[in-house]
């Protein structure tokens, strides 16, 4: 599924710098009127310098006739205070309008998942109709084509800021607050999201990816993430989408020499995986990043390669972020741990 | 015009030059790769993230400490103090190292077998730069 979309070297770099720019590339009904608005403000930015510019040739070139115009009230009466209030006016009634659906109350048969800022990594979660978590995930955020999805904003520490700009315009994770946010891909594909909201250390690391899949697609992303309740046969129907994830079971993978190490090395404390006694969560719930896009945030690719990088270095790759560099162990003993990680699918 | 006065000087340094790179590696020896080649190498190194274990030139980040920089790589005699440095065992290698050297502790890397000799070329066009 994800070897035919575009696959960038950094899902964080493209969400800045990829080509069409991001925010001006709408993929869903929430960054429509985003981009229609900075279009339009763009748009009036360029008449008002080309007005400005050209008065200011007058004003230094133009004939004497002109400039005395220019100079008198009548100009200052209309270019000063009629034309800006007239514009400016009709520009913001425009624009409330036209970002009111923004803050629309959301469908009933929205999906929730609930996206928590940690420095510097997200957390997210699916949940059900009751508002309970039935899977936990990092990172990465998947979701059906075509369906609007209430993501609610959470912060652990700082304020950080979400953003995904081919899916919606940003919204701040504030401590002790939530606040919702509805994005919703009507193409499949994978979009690069960033914090937006300087968070400290590696903040610019920061990063996130969103990957709309085509109903068979996510169907076939659920089977994958080896779920207990299995998804009812009535809803199994291309075409067909379960807003409400079945709550997932994990079994723990075979490489037990992996799965002994990381237990053993204090990864444990920091890191939960479905399934096993290793419940910490001061970092990256890892139930399943064998199916990962990326690491480190949004910031490298998954691979055995960039896995034992990591956790070998982390600190060279990403400098100042809460997770030591396990350079102590030997290259066998982080290939048996990225082995394990791998299976955690 | 008066560019022609400096045509000796040109033909000299352009002499020397030769002069220098001939002095340098015997004619023909030396596996002079591919612009395109390169550029793809280059793309495939970043797609994959080699540099979250290795410093490599012209990858600002990240520049990983765990495995060996590859600064200077097409002056090393061998592969992983192992195999000798040809082209051909580079790209084996950057794909599949347990199996071009038993007992490597770098891992087999997603890379097909084209974009395996695009990074070996890489990785010898280096010091053009
Ligand atoms: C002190 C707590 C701590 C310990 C101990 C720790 N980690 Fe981490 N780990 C973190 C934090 C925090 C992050 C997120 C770093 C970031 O992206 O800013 C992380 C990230 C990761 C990631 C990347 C996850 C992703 O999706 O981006 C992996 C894999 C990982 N850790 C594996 C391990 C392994 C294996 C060990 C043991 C050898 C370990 N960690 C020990 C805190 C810890
Ligand atoms: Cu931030």
């Amino acid at each position: 599924m994800v070897s035919t979309m575009s696959n960038p070297a950094s899902d964080i770099f493209d969400a800045w710098w990829g080509w069409p720019p991001p925010v001006l590339d709408p993929a869903g009904p929430y960054a429509d009127s985003v981009v229609v608005l900075a279009w339009a403000l763009i748009g009036m930015g360029v008449v008002v310098t080309g007005i400005v510019v050209a008065a200011l040739y007058v004003a230094i070139k133009g004939p004497e006739r002109w400039r005395a115009r220019l100079g008198g009230e009548k100009a200052v009466w209309i270019g000063g205070i009629a034309f800006p209030g007239v514009v400016l006016t009709g520009l913001l009634v425009w624009g409330l309008t036209l970002t009111a659906s923004l803050t629309e109350p959301v469908p009933e048969d929205a999906m929730r998942v609930r996206v928590t800022g940690y420095m510097w990594w997200f957390g997210v979660e699916y949940l059900d109709e009751d508002g309970d978590v039935v899977m936990r995930d990092a990172n990465e955020l998947h979701v059906p084509v075509g369906r609007p999805v209430v993501v609610e904003l959470f912060s652990e520490d700082v304020i950080h800021s979400f953003w995904v700009p081919n899916l919606s315009g940003k919204e701040d994770m504030i401590p002790g607050r939530t606040n919702e946010l509805v994005i919703q891909a009507d193409s499949p594909g994978r979009y690069g999201g960033v914090c937006a909201e300087y968070c400290g250390g590696p903040h610019a690391l920061m990063g996130f990816v969103a990957v709309a899949h085509e109903p068979a697609d996510w169907n076939a992303w659920l089977a994958g993430r080896r779920t207990a309740r299995p998804v009812a046969a009535d809803q199994d129907v291309p075409g067909e989408v379960p807003a409400i994830l079945p709550a997932v079971e994990q079994t723990g993978g075979t490489n037990l020499a992996g799965r002994q190490l990381f237990m053993d090395s204090g990864c444990a404390a920091c890191h939960r995986v479905e399934g096993t006694e290793a419940n910490g969560l001061v970092g990256p719930d890892l139930s399943h990043v064998g199916s990962r896009l990326t690491l480190g945030a949004g910031i490298l690719p998954n691979n055995r390669g960039t896995m034992i990088g990591w956790i070998g270095n982390s600190q060279a790759i990403k400098p100042g972020n809460r997770m030591p560099s396990y350079d102590m162990l030997s290259a066998e003993e982080l290939e048996a741990i990225a082995i394990w990680l791998e299976q955690q699918r | 015009m008066n560019t022609l006065q400096y045509r000796p000087r040109l033909a000299a340094a352009a002499l020397l030059c030769l002069a220098l790179t001939a002095c340098k590696e015997p004619p023909g020896a030396r596996y002079v790769p591919d612009p395109e080649d390169t550029k793809r190498g280059l793309a495939a190194i970043e797609r994959t993230g080699c540099a979250a274990c290795h410093e490599i030139p012209g990858i600002d980040w990240p520049r990983g400490q765990i495995g060996p920089s590859l600064e200077g790589f097409n002056n090393a005699g061998l592969i992983a103090a192992a195999l000798p440095n040809t082209p051909e065992n580079l790209a084996l290698f950057v794909r599949n190292a347990p199996a071009a050297k038993p007992g490597s502790t770098m891992p087999a890397m997603p890379l097909t077998e084209e974009e395996s000799r695009d990074v070996a070329a890489y990785l010898y066009g280096l010091d053009d730069e």
